[in-house]
């Protein structure tokens, strides 16, 4: 019978199966940080449990890192979370990769840049955003504390069948848009709760030529439009992409492994319960003006009367969410001025996302009463930056070049917005105090990031060249 | 897990819809390593706002919440559910959930039922008219009662049952561990071993 790329990868991972019960499914990789662990661990103590598996298991910090120094965490409660987080792994055995560690950094990041993510895996974290790997051909979700304690006791997961989509993307993506305006606009076009209850498929020729990164980006946010797991066939860039990584198979483990890949794409003929198109030609730079990630818009329309919207409930989101902002409806979105540019994050902070900023910035300055935060998402983007001199860009134009965490992404560490602030975040959520309370978040891509830095207010690359011709 | 059969409590009518877990409770908030006393992080930011719903006397003591669509989307922290729980809700009732948001809640014993929006705003209707009005959530027979009328929920069977039992979803996994020992035999060669 035909299959979905989910669908094979659900199937080998089926430990049990009774009719009236979810299935009880295998996980392959466990990923784990300080904020979702700590009551999970206690779980097990308190019932005698060990973990299961250490070996498909690891943790890193990163969401209360701070991300100016190496060494110190002023916040006694972020610090005792780190504290337990290091105190649990040695007590239970699990690996961990502590600040300071070279291959420490945002979890989503740490796990695909040391090959530990990989086609027909199922993978888990404590954490939304862990559909970034599905990039990989991987079923991966994010689930709570109560579940992260039972994969740890069982390395197994009781999961209902979701239903399938396809999103197919066509047509190839203008010069000057990227993968983080794909999903900004797919999110917009089917709301917040339009993928919900289906394991999504992106799939299509714009998906196709995504690198790695860009489709990381991509399934990164399948969870602002409410899918369980963003999946991407893998192929030759995802085999090219994971050859050599440190737990990329060796040998005639390779071999084997890659085989099995090439079986995992969906089948022709197989049947998903619902499709979506998305024409990529027609795409622009895309940004939000809400405070959810559903309320965006593209770069050259202007600040929307809330009024236009079909329902009660829409109109009344797009009220609040306008006077939260401190817009008004009507102007330009090119209008709107930033404090503050943020460039990081599970979404955007790899370095092709880093490689994409720095080519805007070059030779160019951060505006005046701007400030600019680059973070790279890993201790090794970081190394691998610096290899590259992406440093000194950075620098040179005057943004903050800092060290590896989730950084502004959240507003649980010291970087934050200071009520009232506005910024161009390349992050995924523009939630009401996402990035610290009272901040006013613009979600962006890394390309208009950086031209906003440039210009003080929202902008595309495309917006220096035309000044720079006049 | 406390078992949940039937509840009957006053509502807190909030007209919002999107609200995400970091409304309800901020990221700040998650620093801690316990697992209860989040009550003081519960929608922090909007009680800041005294005219926020649940700063108003009328609904104090409330135990069922009744919000707009898309409730619990974003962040997959348990610390919503926690926040609620500790707060002294045992029902939220909203057209749509985020996923994560809705399985945590299903774990931790706190009902998160699924009406239409039409629903929905009959009790908003009704508490806001009357904030004593007594809300029946009936999980056994799958109905939420409420002035004179009723409407049904669908919740599967499974965790339905597993709800009205308080059962521990790893005792019950466990008891397959035979099954899980057997899998394990098969991976392939080729799978990441971290250690």
């Amino acid at each position: 019978m035909s299959r979905t790329l989910a669908q094979k990868v659900w199937d080998a991972h089926v430990v049990r199966r009774a009719d009236g019960e979810p299935d009880l499914l295998y996980i392959d990789l466990h990923l784990l940080h300080e904020v979702t662990s700590p009551q999970a661990f206690d779980g097990l103590r308190l019932a005698g449990r060990k973990v299961r598996r250490t070996d498909l298991t690891i943790a890193t910090e990163d969401h209360n890192t701070p991300t100016d120094n190496l060494l110190t965490i002023a916040d006694p409660v972020s610090r005792t979370q780190i504290e337990t987080l290091r105190a649990n792994c040695a007590e239970f055995g699990v690996k961990l990769h502590p600040l300071g560690d070279p291959q420490q950094g945002v979890v989503h990041v740490m796990g695909p840049q040391q090959g530990l993510t990989q086609p027909g895996m199922t993978i888990v974290c404590g954490d939304s955003h862990t559909s970034t790997h599905g990039a990989f051909g991987a079923l991966a979700f994010g689930i709570g504390t109560s579940e992260v304690e039972h994969v740890l006791a069982t390395q197994t997961l009781p999961q209902a069948l979701p239903k399938q989509m396809a999103v197919t993307v066509t047509g190839e993506l203008p010069p000057g848009v990227s993968a983080k305006d794909l999903i900004l606009a797919l999110i917009t076009q089917e709301g917040t709760g339009g993928g919900r209850g289906y394991v999504v498929e992106y799939r299509g020729p714009a998906i196709e030529k995504l690198s790695m990164e860009g489709r990381m980006t991509v399934s990164n946010m399948s969870i602002e439009w409410g899918a369980k797991a963003g999946l991407i066939a893998p192929d030759e860039t995802t085999f090219a992409w994971l050859k050599g990584r440190n737990f990329a198979p060796k040998g005639q483990d390779w071999d084997d492994a890659v085989e099995y890949w090439r079986s995992l794409p969906t089948d022709e003929g197989a049947t998903f319960d619902k499709e979506v198109f998305l024409d990529a030609s027609t795409l622009t730079p895309f940004v939000t003006w809400g405070t959810n990630p559903g309320q965006g818009a593209s770069l050259d329309s202007l600040i929307p009367d809330p009024e236009s919207f079909g329902t009660d409930s829409e109109r009344a989101a797009a009220r609040r969410a306008v006077e939260y902002m401190g817009l008004t409806p009507g102007t330009p979105l090119r209008d709107l001025s930033v404090d503050v540019v943020f460039v990081g994050s599970c979404t955007n902070g790899r370095l092709e996302d880093l490689r994409t900023a720095a080519d805007v910035l070059r030779g160019r300055k951060v505006a005046d009463g701007v400030r600019m935060l680059v973070v790279p998402g890993s201790a090794a983007v970081r190394a691998q930056a610096e290899e590259e001199g992406l440093h000194e860009v950075f620098t040179e134009a005057g943004a903050e070049w800092r060290f590896a965490g989730c950084s502004m992404c959240l507003g649980m560490n010291p970087d934050t917005l200071a009520p009232g602030q506005r910024s161009a975040s390349t992050s995924n959520r523009n939630f009401e105090g996402r990035q610290g309370k009272g901040g006013r978040t613009h979600l962006v891509s890394p390309a208009v990031a950086a031209a906003t830095a440039v210009t003080g207010h929202l902008s595309a690359p495309a917006d220096l060249d035309a000044v720079g011709a006049r | 897990m406390e078992k949940f059969t039937v509840h009957t409590g006053t509502a807190v009518p909030l007209r919002r819809s999107n609200v995400d877990t970091d409304q309800i409770i901020p990221a700040v908030y998650l620093k801690r390593v316990t697992r209860t006393g989040f009550e003081d992080g519960l929608f922090s930011a909007w009680r800041e706002d005294p005219s926020f719903v649940l700063n108003n006397p009328a609904y104090a003591g409330a135990s069922v919440l009744v919000a707009g669509p898309e409730f619990g989307t974003g962040s997959s922290r348990e610390h919503a559910v926690w926040a609620l729980n500790d707060y002294g809700y045992r029902v939220v009732i909203s057209p749509r959930y985020g996923d994560i948001f809705r399985g945590n809640s299903l774990k931790q014993g706190l009902l998160t039922v699924e009406l239409p929006q039409a629903a929905v705003e009959a009790l908003w209707d009704l508490v806001e008219a009357d904030p004593a009005t007594p809300i029946e959530v009936d999980l056994v027979a799958r109905e939420v009662r409420a002035g004179g009328q009723s409407w049904a929920f669908s919740l599967d069977d499974f965790l339905r049952w597993r709800l009205m039992e308080g059962l521990d979803d790893i005792g019950l996994t466990l008891r397959h561990e035979e099954a899980i020992t057997a899998f394990e035999a098969h991976r392939p060669a080729f799978g990441v071993l971290v250690g």
